[in-house]
């Protein structure tokens, strides 16, 4: 018999004889926050990250280019800023360890936890949000869910390939309970609220 | 403020401005400065070695007592660890009272993972096809054995002779590392805790936190010994950064990466990992070769119930709202190749086991270990086992009911455990259950036996026990304390005996009541 039988016999021949019934998973959303946008802003807060208020000016990217104005390699995946490296052309993810900034759009976020939603459209090259030094997230603030019950009712999770919830930074505290930011991956995530151009496609 | 980066310099730079074994001192011409009010002498004692865990001798029951009373004895050690862990402890209190739904979220997911592992071959073979649709390549292995076999064959498929990987229960349940260096493979562990563990030679103590038992200083000091920091600096900032430098090279050059798996979802052949450093990501994300190892029982049937769990995992663990990285594979990238090696190793056995089929619930959060005033305080490397704490103490008799048959007694059975476990396996029930199967199986010594021989002699006979009842009590009022301090009463080692009442219930009811009836 193959491993895989002879397993699932085993399973088979231990099951406990009782009725177990799948229950039913309520959204838990009966009393919302009042404004989704502040919500997930003091979660993101809570977890380390960085939310970039909205400039009054014009430029309403100009925080993301206060933040990579001394930066020697930014790379964008969004039409909004254009980087210095390309990743249409990167051959191997390793190709990005030089990458300082980081420019990406989140699928979407969760006002519970402060989340964002990072698939592998959105990152190109997935690598992207791990290995560069920093990562700067362009939200549409229509494309925030409440809590995580919503989150898991979207279509990312049964298309993509590849999907990640960023709550804030990369961090450890390993040692004696001492918080670091920037353990393996990015030492620092910012959240900047921009909404999607007309016609982008949303997942 | 400094940045981290200089702070690393000056500290290269200045090496004769530390004392051996006291960083506060400053050396001139080799004697310590001591003008002003400086003080002459270091006044904190530098802290002691880190204390080893259990003795592990083959086959031989873990003697978990001697190896706790060891940490205990280290009393910077057993402080912070004891702080540390009763912090994470009330952490996770503070997430509970801000879900008024989190009984809800604990009686779910509790009833998601009894309906999973009662259907459990079904949701196997749906995970397994839908995993294969989106084009990931799923293999069985029974044991531990054949988890490193067949991970050992996609390597040298690939010609891999270099693997990084994310921490993993299960990989240390099957001794992977010890396995990859015989066969001479390099395996690179890369959350920081794991990689403290690696570098030091030494297991997890922990689930969650590997070298939580560890203090700043020992882990300077394997660093120091490892990667080449320096000696007398235990900045964590410095020790982190100076391991995030060494291991970055390491991750870019990597043949293949490994993960394990939190959750599995069987309707959409999902499997989602959960870290606070982005180090699985890495590890699956850099390489083209991607293997994760999961056991069975970490499947859930769909998308909706993961929403349950991911609410409860890192809250319960750590009380932080969410792992900082959440990651969902359900298929390779482009130019990738993805495996998944699903492992029995004893759990399908463990099914068929009455009393004890729902340790299988288990979600690897810890926070029975975190609670646990043995625990606390006695380190988890003094279970000499891969899994401590309370969640250990019923599944290693699993694994080896000789080698593992004391741990069942490190416990007060307070149920602490069982109160925080957000998928309500009752542990403390358990823990009593594997002492009753552990005595019956001969696996007990001689003298724990024999005294709860006598006991059960006596609970079963009221006036008997009664009289031993109060007998003890003038007794314990009374004997040398030789007599009741000896090798043969295990309560009487490290506490004192509680100091015996001047009248027993029943006597004092008979005095009281019993007239009026």
């Amino acid at each position: 018999m193959s491993s895989r039988d002879d397993i699932l016999a085993s399973i088979r021949a231990n099951l406990p004889r009782v009725d177990r019934p799948l229950p039913h998973v309520p959204l838990f959303d009966d009393d919302p926050p009042a404004s989704l946008l502040s919500a997930f802003k003091e979660s993101l807060h809570r977890m380390g990250g960085v939310f970039l208020d909205p400039p009054t000016s014009a430029d309403i990217l100009a925080p993301v280019r206060a933040k990579i104005a001394d930066a020697k390699i930014v790379c964008s995946t969004v039409p909004e800023i254009a980087g210095s490296r390309d990743i249409a052309v990167v051959d191997a993810p390793r190709d990005l360890a030089d990458v300082d900034f980081a420019i990406v759009r989140a699928s979407f976020a969760v006002a519970e936890t402060g989340s964002v939603l990072l698939s592998d459209a959105d990152l190109r090259v997935n690598g992207v949000a791990y290995l560069a030094q920093h990562l700067i997230v362009l939200l549409d603030p229509a494309d925030i869910v409440v809590n995580l019950h919503h989150a898991y009712r979207r279509p990312e999770f049964r298309d993509r390939h590849y999907a990640s919830f960023h709550t804030g930074p990369s961090a450890t505290a390993d040692i004696e309970g001492v918080l670091i930011h920037g353990a393996q991956g990015v030492r620092s995530l910012s959240v900047l609220p921009v909404a999607r151009a007309a016609g982008t496609p949303t997942h | 403020m400094s940045t981290i980066r200089e702070r690393i310099d000056s500290a290269m730079l200045h090496p004769e401005l530390r004392a051996e074994g006291d960083p506060d001192a400053i050396i001139r011409d080799g004697r310590r400065l001591d003008h002003a009010e400086g003080t002459s002498k270091p006044l904190r004692p530098a802290p002691e070695p880190q204390p080893r865990g259990a003795k592990v001798r083959g086959n031989r029951p873990i003697d978990q007592q001697e190896a706790a009373a060891r940490f205990i004895a280290a009393t910077e050690h057993e402080k912070m660890h004891d702080e540390r862990l009763w912090d994470l402890r009330q952490k996770r209190d503070r997430e509970m009272h801000g879900i008024p739904e989190w009984e809800e979220l604990r009686s779910l997911a509790s009833a998601i993972k009894e309906h999973t592992l009662t259907h459990l071959d079904g949701y196997l073979d749906q995970f397994e096809a839908n995993a294969r649709s989106n084009g990931i390549h799923v293999h069985w292995a029974r044991d531990a054995a054949e988890h490193n076999q067949i991970v050992h064959g996609i390597l040298s498929d690939h010609g891999a002779t270099s693997l990084i990987k994310s921490k993993s229960m299960l990989t240390e349940e099957c001794g992977f590392r010890p396995y990859m260096a015989s066969v001479g493979i390099e395996v690179i562990e890369t959350d920081l805790g794991e990689r403290i563990q690696q570098l030091d030679n030494e297991d997890p103590s922990h689930v969650v936190v590997p070298a939580v038992h560890k203090l700043r200083t020992d882990v300077a000091e394997v660093f120091s010994r490892t990667i080449g920091t320096d000696p007398g600096n235990s900045d964590v900032h410095y020790l982190a950064e100076a391991q995030r430098e060494a291991t970055r090279p390491l991750i870019l050059n990597a043949d293949a990466g490994m993960t394990g798996a939190n959750f599995v979802v069987a309707e959409t052949g999902t499997f989602v990992v959960c870290t606070n450093e982005g180090n699985a990501d890495l590890s699956a994300n850099v390489p083209k070769l991607h293997i994760a190892s999961i056991g069975i029982e970490k499947i859930i049937p769909r998308l909706e119930h993961l929403a349950v769990f991911v609410r409860l995992l890192s809250r319960s663990a750590l009380g932080s709202p969410m792992t900082q990285y959440t990651s969902h594979f359900r298929g390779p990238r482009a130019g990738g190749e993805m495996h998944v090696v699903l492992v029995d190793n004893g759990r399908s056995e463990r099914l068929g086991l009455e009393e004890f089929w729902t340790s299988l619930k288990c979600i690897r959060c810890g926070a029975c270990m975190n609670t646990c005033p043995v625990y606390r305080r006695s380190g988890g490397l003094s279970y000499g086992a891969t899994y401590s704490g309370p969640i250990g103490l019923i599944i290693d008799p699993t694994f080896n009911a000789r080698k593992y048959s004391n741990l069942p007694f490190a416990s007060s059975l307070n149920g602490s455990c069982t109160n925080v476990c957000p998928v309500k396996i009752n542990i403390h029930e358990q823990i009593y259950a594997w002492r009753r199967v552990l005595v019956k199986q001969h696996e007990v010594p001689f003298v724990k036996k024999a005294a709860m021989k006598a006991a059960g002699v006596l609970l079963s006979r009221p006036a008997a026990y009664r009289a031993a009842i109060a007998a003890a009590d003038t007794a314990l009022a009374h004997l040398p304390r030789f007599v009741i301090y000896n090798g043969l009463n295990a309560w009487g080692k490290h506490r004192e005996v509680p100091h015996p009442p001047k009248q027993t219930f029943h006597s004092w009811y008979h005095a009281n009541r019993g007239a009026k009836r």
